[in-house]
């Protein structure tokens, strides 16, 4: 959007920028500057992204062979546990938000720091606090429940840290909170002068909701998890049926929160890929204000359908009903988004940078996700292939394949503004192709692996399943390599990089008027906005 | 916003000064309803035990939110805020017991012990 002063005119490389504005530990530990803390939260959220892929890795090992033997069965869910532990609390929720988010929202909105910049930085530490309990957990022996902690297993059966990790993931979901409510805050308040609602970049928009999810829907996980804890130390009969419980309110109190979350991580990541699709069409995005409800809806829709991961629980069929029509329902934003995406494409001028790569990647993956999500939505298909690898292969498509194409399409979008330096844009072109072979290779013949009936969360199987299961397993090394490839580069072009130009893919947001890296206070003059937020369209300015 | 502006905001709606004795009051009202909540839970009322307790429940919580919240004298913005929080407590509720409710309809069902 424009600015009223001309991005030009600022020096190349300012001397002084929010990172060597201060040196040494203490400078990084007691920050309050939004910039500095959403790199902290990366340098963590980078950390349990490995940690979690190491755990992947020993489970696709395992399943190599179709007997039981790398790993016994105990230790086998233990993996799967930590893994989706690890990757869905300490990694995909936090990982869009808290970096890309925290840095971008007061840039796109010409302020110079979130509402509440200490509320900020202790969002971080109650995060690292968080992570510390589960850590601990994993350390001294794991928890075998799976990421979803069903009772009566978590509460009367299980013998791991169950309370432990639980009391990790109750923490660490104040730090949620507090992040959501910080943004809620400053979109509302700290909007630069002119920048009214429908000029705000999409990008702030879907953070807005998943803000709202964040705050309406994280109390409601650490009740339970909370009522698990006393369960499993008191014997209070909440869930147990034994003690008087019910174990099916568990999952709807689980799920309550549980099917939300798996909107905090996609909302964020299609906000990135509405930034990323306009810029690199050169177009402006088509149907700003249907996209920017459509997050909106997406957030509050995703609260009126956890009974889908209920069908065969136990819970009454006439409410199995209901929820199974109430999911169909939130397909039509996320397809609204999905088609005015491709209609912001057609007759743009394609550029194919990396991140463009990676938006292509999150439209088809995301799609596939989507409708396989609709296939489960549909009572009587769910009962054949729920607890299969269908679903398994289902929310990775969105998860992985959507979720974080979208965190590392806007890793390279905004690299440049973030470090000031360019990434080398062969290799990275290079790692987003292996990730996409990679991806499909691991996930798809999941997807026919448990519509022919291979259950999910066992560690031996049937040997006519192995094939697949091989090339599954094959996939998940190249897609190893394709993440550990960026990770390389961006390391190098810390040091090595070319100096990033303020604006390198002459963006009209507002965050590219400013130099790279940006100031402490991101705006050396605080910017007026005049205009809406993708204005490219004009024909005489549309170059290859 | 900038910090003029802000601060012209705030001299439009400045903030409430609730008198210690309303404080005081409240919280006597708390202690009473406390108090009766004990001595009903003595009485059995057949079906109207958790509505008894319930209602007074909420008495105190809208107490607590409306004075020493001060929610009376916020901003509307504040209150759909409150009204959005319970409307989604409303919902977490409503489809549980959409389920709990219709568990029993089925004919295989109702034949639990
Ligand atoms: C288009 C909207 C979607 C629909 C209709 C949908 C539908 C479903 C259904 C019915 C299930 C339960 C299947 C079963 O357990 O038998 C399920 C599982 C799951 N979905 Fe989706 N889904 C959608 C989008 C998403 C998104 C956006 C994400 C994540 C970002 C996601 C993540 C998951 C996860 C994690 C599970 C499995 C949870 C578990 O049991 O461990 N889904 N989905
Ligand atoms: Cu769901």
């Amino acid at each position: 959007m424009a600015a009223e002063f001309i991005p030009e005119a600022e020096p190349l490389h300012p001397r002084d920028n929010y990172l060597n504005v201060r040196y040494g530990v203490g400078s990084w530990l007691l920050t309050r500057d939004h910039k500095r803390i959403a790199l902290l939260y990366l340098a963590s959220i980078t950390f349990f992204f490995f940690l979690g892929g190491l755990f992947a890795l020993l489970i696709r090992l395992e399943l190599l062979t179709p007997g039981g033997d790398l790993v016994q069965s105990e230790t086998y869910n233990k993996l799967f546990t930590m893994h989706g532990v690890v990757m869905i609390f300490f990694f995909l929720i936090p990982s869009i938000p808290a970096v890309l988010g925290n840095f971008l929202i007061p840039m796109m909105i010409g302020a110079k720091d979130l509402a509440f910049p200490r509320l900020n930085l202790l969002s971080w530490y109650i995060y690292i606090v968080g992570a510390a309990f589960t850590m601990w957990a994993v350390v001294h022996g794991g928890v075998d429940t799976g990421w979803t902690f069903y009772t009566p297993l978590s509460t009367a059966a299980a013998n791991g840290h169950v309370v432990a990790t639980a009391v990790g993931i109750f923490i660490t979901g104040f730090s949620s909170i507090l992040t959501g409510l910080n943004f809620i805050v400053t979109i509302h308040t700290m909007r630069a002068p002119g920048l009214t609602w429908f000029r705000l970049p999409l990008f702030v928009w879907s953070h807005y909701a998943t803000s709202l999810i964040m705050v309406l829907g994280t109390p409601v996980i650490a009740v339970t998890l909370l009522m698990v804890g006393v369960e499993r130390i008191f014997h209070l009969g909440l869930f147990d049926p034994a003690l008087g419980g019910d174990p099916v309110l568990f999952q709807h109190l689980f799920w309550f929160y549980s099917h939300p979350a798996v909107y905090i991580m996609i909302l964020p990541a299609m906000g990135v890929i509405s930034e990323v699709v306009t810029t690199f069409s050169r177009k402006n995005i088509f149907g700003y204000r249907f996209v920017a409800f459509a997050s909106v809806a997406i957030a509050v829709l995703g609260f009126l359908v956890w009974g889908h991961h209920m069908f065969v629980s136990g819970q009454s069929v006439y409410a199995g009903m209901i929820f199974s029509l109430l999911s169909f329902l939130v397909a039509i934003p996320s397809a609204i988004k999905v088609f005015n995406w491709t209609a912001t494409m057609y007759r743009g001028s394609i550029s194919w940078r990396t991140p463009m790569l990676y938006a292509f990647g999150f439209i088809g993956l995301f799609t596939i996700g989507g409708l396989t999500g609709l296939f489960l939505a549909t009572l009587g298909v769910d009962v054949h292939v729920h607890d299969t690898y269908f679903i398994v292969a289902h929310f990775h498509y969105i998860m992985v394949g959507g979720a974080i194409m979208g965190y590392l399409g806007g890793m390279h979008y905004w690299w440049p503004k973030i470090s000031g330096k360019m990434y080398p844009e062969g290799w990275a072109r290079f790692a987003a192709l292996i990730v996409f072979i990679g991806f499909n290779l691991t996930f798809f013949p999941q997807f026919v692996l448990g519509y022919l009936g291979m259950p999910r969360r066992y560690h031996a199987y049937p040997p006519e399943f192995q094939v697949l299961n091989v090339m599954s397993t094959a996939g998940a090394s190249v897609l190893g390599v394709g993440y550990v490839i960026p990770m390389i580069y961006f390391a190098w072009s810390m040091r090595y990089g070319k100096n990033a130009p303020a604006n390198p893919w002459r963006s009209t947001g507002l965050e590219w008027q400013t130099t790279s890296p940006p100031p402490t206070e991101n705006f050396p003059v605080p910017p007026v906005v005049t205009s809406e937020p993708y204005v490219y369209a004009t024909e005489s300015e549309v170059v290859g | 916003m900038n910090q003029t502006e802000i601060q012209a905001r705030e001299s439009l709606h400045p903030e409430h000064i609730v008198s210690p004795k309303s404080y005081v009051a409240v919280f006597l009202a708390l202690l009473v309803l406390t108090a009766t909540t004990t001595l009903v839970a003595f009485v059995d009322l057949g079906p109207w035990n958790t509505v008894v307790a319930l209602g007074i429940a909420f008495i105190k919580a809208t107490l607590v939110v409306l004075i020493f919240m001060h929610i009376r004298w916020s901003s509307n913005l504040t209150r759909i805020i409150i009204v959005g929080g319970l409307f989604w407590l409303a919902i977490l509720l409503a489809l549980t017991f959409s389920d709990f409710a219709t568990r029993g309809w089925l004919p295989i069902l109702r034949m639990r012990p």
